[in-house]
């Protein structure tokens, strides 16, 4: 999927209205040179995260076929809130990942801030205010986690480790590794309810993707978070506050990790200690099948999401075939693989044209 | 005429849409220097490819020694006798000098290494390259570039070439280390090697060439021995038009001072500098390698912490110690280092040529793509960069063509004052005159340039001042027209050194 010869649609339209910027210099030769070849290619709408909705739509494709039940309102709204909660957290994840960092941490800031909502609607108080608190909790970590990134210059695997840990003991002494309950049946409504028939739970999945995408294509701060995972003494340099970047994005992870928690709390209408283990594990998996790299400055928020439909939905439909749970794990292994194989075979492809 | 060792016969090359070379011809003859000029792009590092089997030839014969061969592996091709220096060294900076030498066959029995076989054989090594006095012991990243250059071509040696390739070897060297480097080559020249020379210097090609095949567009365009080139025709036969002046006379006139600078100290460094540049000035700021010119730039410019000093833009303060804010100030750096601090690689032409000015392009944090692209199309279409699209990543376009992004970002900017790191580093002679060019409209624009470069007659053909550092203060100061390389060099050479060309007579006039 290169797009490196084609003009995007935008662009080329631009060419033909914006030749006069193009001519304060008297440039003969300048670009779009070729607006004959205006193909329009998936590539081109979706930007950055085009190969993950492919895969998505033939396993979709697939699955209607393979199983009757597997198109059916109930098994979609079930995949939904199995996926929601770990694509938004895919989300903050993807942040990370984008400026070359990790976080590990997630998966226990969502057990921890869950936990905390949990316990003060236990001790009574209102549902907004518990939530408001367990979000600020989340993005009180992440800004820890973020501030010893950029100003000490751990590495982040290591800082996030270390916050795995934290978090997780924490949440076990504050709760006595037992489950918090009863909470107040509004707040189970949460995310057991639905708008429009459509469950809140992929509501808010769906606007925490798209609001991340959104961020990310047209804010100064998505253009700055590329930047820094591109090359950060290069950003620095051009003026970007790297810094401040960082602890913005370990800050973002942090706060999206707790919005899971919330909700994790609220589906399963209990704080559970343990909960979330792992996930972190999963929502960086999301982030490289939706295309994101590790190395930085590659990835879409839409890919992302995508990548953590691909993860539920082989869960998914593996539950209905009757696939043994253990072979989902093998293959979602090696889907990562496959993932991160043909983007490498692809940038192999393009060094090699553009060379010479 | 001497034995042809290797030859290459209508080699052609493409790469998707672009043919990298077509019908290109060569030998490379025993005791022979043979180089190869020719722009960016124009198909250099394609044949060197092929000539060590990097990549395989689409057309054409490679014969070695009289024999055609068919598509060589690298390991092939380094039996069959070919040995390359690579333009970025290919050393591991944490292992001994030894054992970069001795990399993939370290002497040992039974998996065990033998450190004094090492030693011995490593020393040996070193002492055809002059080296003899290095300890094959010391870690790589204790050595200074040039020691590295000559680590590099033992090691190359050490695979008993018949072909030596040099590629780009002199562009981390200053004047005296590519003196010697080339007395080296022509040393391994008289021993009997068939060397090729590729390099951006045409003065090194006229000082140890036989023989210039000069490549444009990946044809050969021309072939012939040294004495038949000039500097003129040279230039000519690479660029395929004539540049008439590579340095541009722009009409300028000096103004009130821009910057201003009183008591800066760089860290590391003693003595506070002061400096002050014009609008419409260009200062040149020269100095051997480690004098601390760098160090001074970054230092202006917030990106490493100072022990002292004030730095003034059109008389305001500068609150130092952050880049961000040099930038707000209307500051722009342009490194010298492209790949390493300036260029965002896996981002597009148009996000990289934008990235400095995103305060100007946005409102409430929202980038104004309409904005965005206007500003990147005037910026770049005016330094008549070729590309097939700003969505490219930047990564895809050659080395001046990225240099002309990094120019329009800081273009972008409207900065007040200027400065450029070596701009024209690693940078073919078309868009150096171009890069020339750009910068004398800056300085005619009124704003205040600073230019930091290694070649004297760039820093002489473009300043009209020429501050000279050496050990990390400014040791001098010239007016730039009239004065020579040995002007410079004699300010610049620690004293007890006699600058080449004779008696050094003190011609520099302290202005300040």
């Amino acid at each position: 999927m290169s797009d490196a010869e084609v003009v995007p649609p935008e662009q080329a339209g631009a060419g033909g209205a914006g030749t006069g910027g193009a001519g304060v210099g008297g440039a003969p030769e300048s670009p779009p040179a070729e607006p004959e070849e205006r193909v329009l290619r998936l590539g081109d709408v979706l930007g950055r995260d085009a190969g993950g909705l492919i895969v998505l739509l033939v396993l979709f494709g697939g699955l209607t076929l393979a199983s009757d039940e597997f198109l059916t309102g109930g098994n979609l709204g079930n995949l939904a809130r199995q996926v929601a909660i770990f694509g938004i957290i895919a989300a903050g994840e993807l942040l990370v990942i984008l400026t070359a960092g990790i976080d590990l941490s997630v998966g226990s800031v969502l057990a921890l801030t869950g936990c905390v909502t949990a316990q003060l609607l236990v001790h009574g108080w209102p549902v907004p205010l518990a939530i408001l608190v367990g979000l600020l909790v989340g993005a009180a970590l992440g800004v820890f986690n973020g501030l010893l990134v950029a100003r000490a210059k751990l590495p982040p695997f290591i800082v996030t480790l270390g916050m795995l840990g934290i978090a997780r003991g924490v949440v076990l002494v504050l709760t006595d590794a037992s489950t918090i309950q009863p909470l107040p049946p509004s707040f189970a409504a949460l995310a057991n309810g639905s708008v429009l028939g459509v469950p809140n739970l992929l509501w808010i999945f769906l606007v925490v993707v798209a609001v991340t995408a959104f961020v990310l294509r047209r804010t100064v701060f998505g253009r700055y978070v590329y930047a820094v995972g591109s090359n950060p003494e290069s950003a620095r340099l051009a003026g970007v506050p790297v810094n401040a970047v960082l602890v913005s994005v370990y800050a973002l992870s942090g706060l999206l990790a707790a919005v899971g928690g919330v909700l994790f709390a609220s589906r399963l209408s209990a704080g559970i200690p343990t909960g979330g283990t792992g996930y972190e594990l999963n929502a960086i998996a999301a982030c490289v099948i939706g295309g994101a790299s590790l190395f930085g400055a590659k990835g879409g928020a839409f890919g992302a999401a995508a990548g953590a439909l691909i993860v539920g939905t082989l869960n998914n439909g593996g539950n209905l075939l009757a696939v043994n749970a253990f072979y989902l794990e093998i293959i979602i292994g090696a889907l990562i693989l496959l993932a991160v194989f043909f983007d490498q075979l692809q940038a192999r492809r393009r060094a090699g044209a553009a060379g010479g | 005429m001497s034995e042809v060792v290797i030859a290459l016969r209508e080699i052609a090359k493409r790469y998707g849409a672009v043919q990298a070379l077509d019908g290109v011809s060569l030998e490379l003859r025993a005791g022979e220097v043979h180089c190869v000029a020719g722009e960016n792009g124009a198909g250099k590092s394609t044949l060197i490819k092929i000539l060590t089997g990097a990549i395989h030839r689409d057309g054409g014969d490679y014969e070695v020694a009289g024999r055609p061969v068919g598509d060589l592996t690298p390991a092939a091709a380094r039996d069959a006798g070919v040995g390359v220096v690579y333009q970025e060294l290919s050393l591991l900076p944490d292992l001994s000098v030894g054992e970069n030498l001795l990399m993939g066959r370290l002497p040992a029995r039974r998996w065990i290494t033998r450190p004094a076989e090492l030693r011995r054989r490593a020393a040996a090594m070193l002492e055809r390259v002059g080296l003899g006095s290095l300890d094959p012991g010391t870690p790589v990243r204790e050595t200074s570039l040039a020691v590295r250059q000559l680590v590099e071509i033992a090691k190359v040696l050490g695979e008993r070439p018949r072909v030596i390739i040099f590629d780009e070897p002199t562009t981390a060297l200053s004047a005296d280390e590519t003196g010697s480097l080339l007395a080296q080559i022509r040393r391994l020249r008289d021993e009997g090697h068939a060397i090729m020379y590729v390099s951006h210097h045409l003065e090194e090609m006229f000082e140890i060439g036989d023989r210039i095949t000069v490549l444009r567009d990946g044809r050969l365009v021309t072939s012939a021995p040294v004495g038949e080139f000039d500097h003129d025709r040279l230039i000519t036969s690479m660029v395929g038009r004539k540049i008439e002046s590579l340095y541009p006379h722009t009409r300028r006139t000096i103004g009130a001072p821009r910057l201003t600078v009183r008591g800066l100290r760089p860290r590391g460094v003693g003595t506070p500098i002061d400096l002050q540049v014009r609008a419409g000035e260009i200062v040149g700021i020269a100095g051997l390698l480690g004098s601390g010119r760098t160090e001074l730039l970054r230092a202006l410019f917030g990106a490493d912490p100072v022990a002292g000093g004030e730095i003034e833009v059109d008389g305001t303060r500068l609150p130092g110690g952050s880049p961000r804010r040099a930038v707000q100030a209307g500051l722009g750096l342009l490194t010298e280092d492209r790949k390493q601090l300036g260029l965002l690689l896996e981002l597009s032409i148009r996000e990289n040529a934008s990235i400095a000015s995103m305060d100007d392009i946005s409102r409430f944090g929202l980038v104004d793509r309409r904005r965005e692209r206007s500003l990147v199309e005037g910026l770049l279409g005016g330094l008549r960069l070729r590309s097939a699209s700003w969505e490219q990543p930047v990564s895809a376009l050659s080395g001046g063509n990225q240099q002309k992004v990094l120019l329009a970002r800081w273009l972008a900017t409207k900065a007040k004052v200027m400065m450029f790191d070596e701009p024209t580093k690693g940078v073919d002679i078309g868009a150096k005159a171009e890069i020339y060019q750009v910068i004398g409209d800056l300085a005619a624009e009124g704003l205040g340039v600073l230019v930091v470069s290694s070649y004297l007659p760039e820093v002489l053909g473009i300043a009209d001042r020429v501050v000279v550092m050496r050990g990390g203060a400014v040791v001098g100061e010239l007016a730039a027209e009239g004065a020579t390389e040995e002007d410079v060099l004699t300010l610049a050479s620690p004293s007890g050194r006699a600058a080449p060309g004779g008696p050094a007579q003190p011609a520099a006039r302290r202005t300040s």
